[in-house]
């Protein structure tokens, strides 16, 4: 699960990590008088209007302003507000912003220089352990930086054992080139981002820029914070920060009706029993001359009732030309799914596209007998190659 | 000769009078498998599927000599049911719970460090040897005895490509879901390695998805040690990057964990790799006619 930047920032100062701080609004009303009031908090002179989306890149698309006056917060709230934002990670069509965040000015000149750092905590999958991975070259594209300067990218390994320990923050700021003040803060930074990340089941932080700021304080002023969604059956207050207007309806619709689906953009839509089997299909239908409408796994407790939801969700895709069911049974029963594809025909009316049913394992010849002479316009095939075949054939007619 | 699991293995299962564990432990035993007992806590002593119930796992292991266990338990307790495995002295954890927490996951890898237990899984369909034993929630039938093994992150793959093989004239010895987690306690590598070490395989299929290095691990470690033919398969070349394809572990993250990527880089350490599943049973049957 992903969160805005405000939540993820709200977070990690309940850790006693440093942030930009700021208020999120969802008028441009409502942005002067959260303007007013951080600067009664704050003192700060001058505002970042920011726009609250799930995607990166929000800079480049226009989404991040700076405000000079309270008539600017209004004009660029304004602006930003209900805007289509398109960035690199939006995709071009781009995401509506419904909420803006106003947040300090902290690139405010004073004793020192600024400086900004990358510093994100994710799984190292080989070792099976957490690592912050860090970087002196703050602010910028890290794949960017990992190309062109890999030598500038560290990463501390976490022992689960023990936990982060004190030498390994002290490490992290010496490389980062920190003394004094800002070393002490780096060190406090990294100790409660880390602890954080442990506490919450996050599956990713990346905190792009880390901020030294002219004062020697640490900060967050952006923070990128993802869930392992296994995970948050501990935690209903962070699950409650969810916002589906964020994810594609079709998906959040799905999953309440516990499908796995996702949105692809393709024309054969197709309903598999497994993720590993989905994406192979996925694969079949691409060198069958098609593209895949999307990935959706039935599960394995497929019923007809949950045949049926699949082929509406499937449905509500104008582009879908074809629908492809690959069903190989081991705990789901074959017969169980086609029974579903025949309620599900009967209950939606007429399906307005062909439908290739390919259905092997447990129950299988049950299976074939039930679609078969159901009278449906329904072609069936037993192996993988044969169903590969009848998806080229329907696309080519 | 197999891999893991045999005849003479002896099995409980946790999670064992839960309506999973019940079911499946019901065609475990149907299958043959040498099922010696389970365990749920607080119904010790009672008896279930006409085998013995345990409170705990070490109860279990002291009155049946099991080595084998399979784990049915909830994903927020299966992380301790694997850890009491292996302190009871269980050689085998096979572990079939989907959604156990990263966070869970990262504890239990931590704690098998120096112990004896290998652990399969979580998130699996199990192992199996064909016509001996099966540990898992595969569809039996479909493996009939032969001597190509099968390793795969995928369950339902799993079966495909087990029917194929035998579509084609061939058998399976010993099949292995180690399952599409981030964590998961045997990799692809070392299933590969029990293979290539084992008299009755002749042939091993290998099957991957997106995220992850493990398949290009495997691939590196057969270019090298390799001494049987190995036919593999990556799902997921149209999957877009950055979207969780079903699996926990099945995101492509960078360029280096793409199908494409993967694909690539196994043709190179000399394995054959199939574009598409429909082919698996028969690109093996070429391979081993040669």
């Amino acid at each position: 699960m992903n969160i805005h930047e405000y939540q993820g920032k709200q977070i990690l100062k309940s850790f006693g990590v440093g942030i930009q701080e700021g208020i999120v609004a969802d008028t441009p009303e409502q942005a002067v008088a959260a303007a007013q009031e951080l600067s009664k908090q704050t003192g700060t002179q001058w505002w970042v209007v920011k726009a609250q989306i799930h995607a990166g890149g929000r800079g480049k698309g226009g989404g991040v302003k700076l405000a000079k006056s309270l008539d600017e917060v209004k004009e660029k709230a304004t602006n930003i507000i209900g805007m289509n934002l398109v960035t690199p990670q939006t995709g071009p069509q781009g995401k509506k912003v419904n909420k803006v965040l106003i947040a300090q000015d902290v690139y405010y000149p004073g004793a020192n220089p600024t400086k900004e750092f990358y510093m994100s905590v994710l799984l190292n999958r080989q070792t099976g352990r957490n690592i912050i991975m860090y970087s002196t070259e703050g602010g910028m594209d890290i794949e960017e930086v990992a190309a062109k300067t890999p030598h500038l990218i560290f990463k501390e390994e976490i022992s689960p054992a023990t936990g982060l320990q004190p030498f390994q923050a002290r490490k992290i700021a010496f490389n980062l080139g920190l003394s004094g003040e800002a070393f002490k803060q780096m060190t406090k930074f990294v100790a409660s981002l880390y602890k954080a990340y442990d506490t919450i089941d996050a599956s990713m932080f990346e905190i792009n820029p880390v901020l030294k700021t002219s004062d020697d304080k640490i900060i967050a002023v952006d923070a990128k914070v993802n869930f392992d969604d296994n995970g948050l059956i501990r935690h209903p207050d962070y699950l409650a920060m969810r916002d589906v207007t964020e994810e594609d309806a079709t998906e959040v619709e799905a999953g309440e009706h516990n499908l796995n689906y996702v949105k692809l953009d393709g024309n054969v839509g197709c309903m598999v029993n497994g993720a590993g089997l989905a994406m192979a299909t996925m694969d079949m239908i691409k060198l069958s001359g098609g593209e895949p409408a999307n990935f959706l796994d039935v599960g394995g407790t497929a019923n007809a009732a949950r045949v049926e939801q699949a082929f509406r969700i499937i449905l509500k895709d104008p582009h879908v030309k074809a629908i492809l069911v690959n069903i190989f049974g081991g705990i789901v029963r074959c017969d169980r799914v086609a029974q579903g594809i025949v309620d599900a025909y009967k209950n939606i009316g007429e399906i307005p596209v062909p439908i290739i049913v390919r259905l092997q394992g447990t129950n299988a010849t049950e299976a074939k007998k039930i679609i078969d002479e159901s009278g449906l316009k329904v072609s069936s095939a037993i192996e993988l190659k044969e169903a590969a075949d009848l998806v080229n054939q329907v696309l080519t007619k | 000769m197999s891999v893991l699991v045999n005849k003479s293995s002896k099995i409980i299962v946790q999670g064992f009078t839960g309506s999973e564990g019940t079911f499946h432990a019901t065609q475990m035993i149907e299958y043959g498998t040498n099922v010696v007992g389970g365990v749920t806590p607080g119904k010790g002593g009672t008896s279930h599927l006409d085998r013995p119930v345990f409170n705990s796992v070490s109860d279990a292991v002291k009155a049946t000599g099991a080595d084998v266990s399979i784990v049915f338990v909830p994903p927020a307790f299966a992380a301790d049911a694997i850890m009491e495995a292996a302190e009871a002295g269980i050689k085998l954890i096979v572990a079939i719970t989907e959604g156990i927490p990263v966070k869970d996951m990262i504890m239990v890898k931590e704690y098998l460090l120096g112990k004896e237990a290998r652990l399969i899984g979580p998130n699996c369909p199990g192992v199996i040897t064909a016509g001996e034993c099966k540990v898992g929630i595969m569809p039996g039938f479909v493996f009939k005895k032969g001597n190509i093994g099968i390793v795969s992150k995928s369950g339902t793959l799993t079966y495909e490509a087990a029917d194929q093989v035998v579509r084609a004239g061939m058998g399976i010895s010993t099949a292995i879901g180690i399952g599409g987690d981030p964590i998961i306690g045997t990799t692809t590598r070392e299933a590969v390695e029990l293979f290539m070490n084992d008299p009755d395989t002749h042939g091993i299929i290998m099957i991957g998805e997106i995220g992850g290095s493990l398949e290009a691990e495997a691939a590196h470690w057969i270019k090298a040690h390799g001494t049987k033919p190995v036919v593999g398969f990556i799902a997921g070349q149209t999957a877009p990057a950055g979207r969780r394809m079903g699996h926990a572990g099945a995101i492509v993250g960078g360029h280096d964990d793409t199908a494409a990527a993967k694909m690539k880089i196994m043709a190179e350490c000399g394995i054959h790799v199939c574009d598409t599943p429909a082919v698996i049973g028969v690109t093996m049957a070429k391979v081993m006619a040669k």
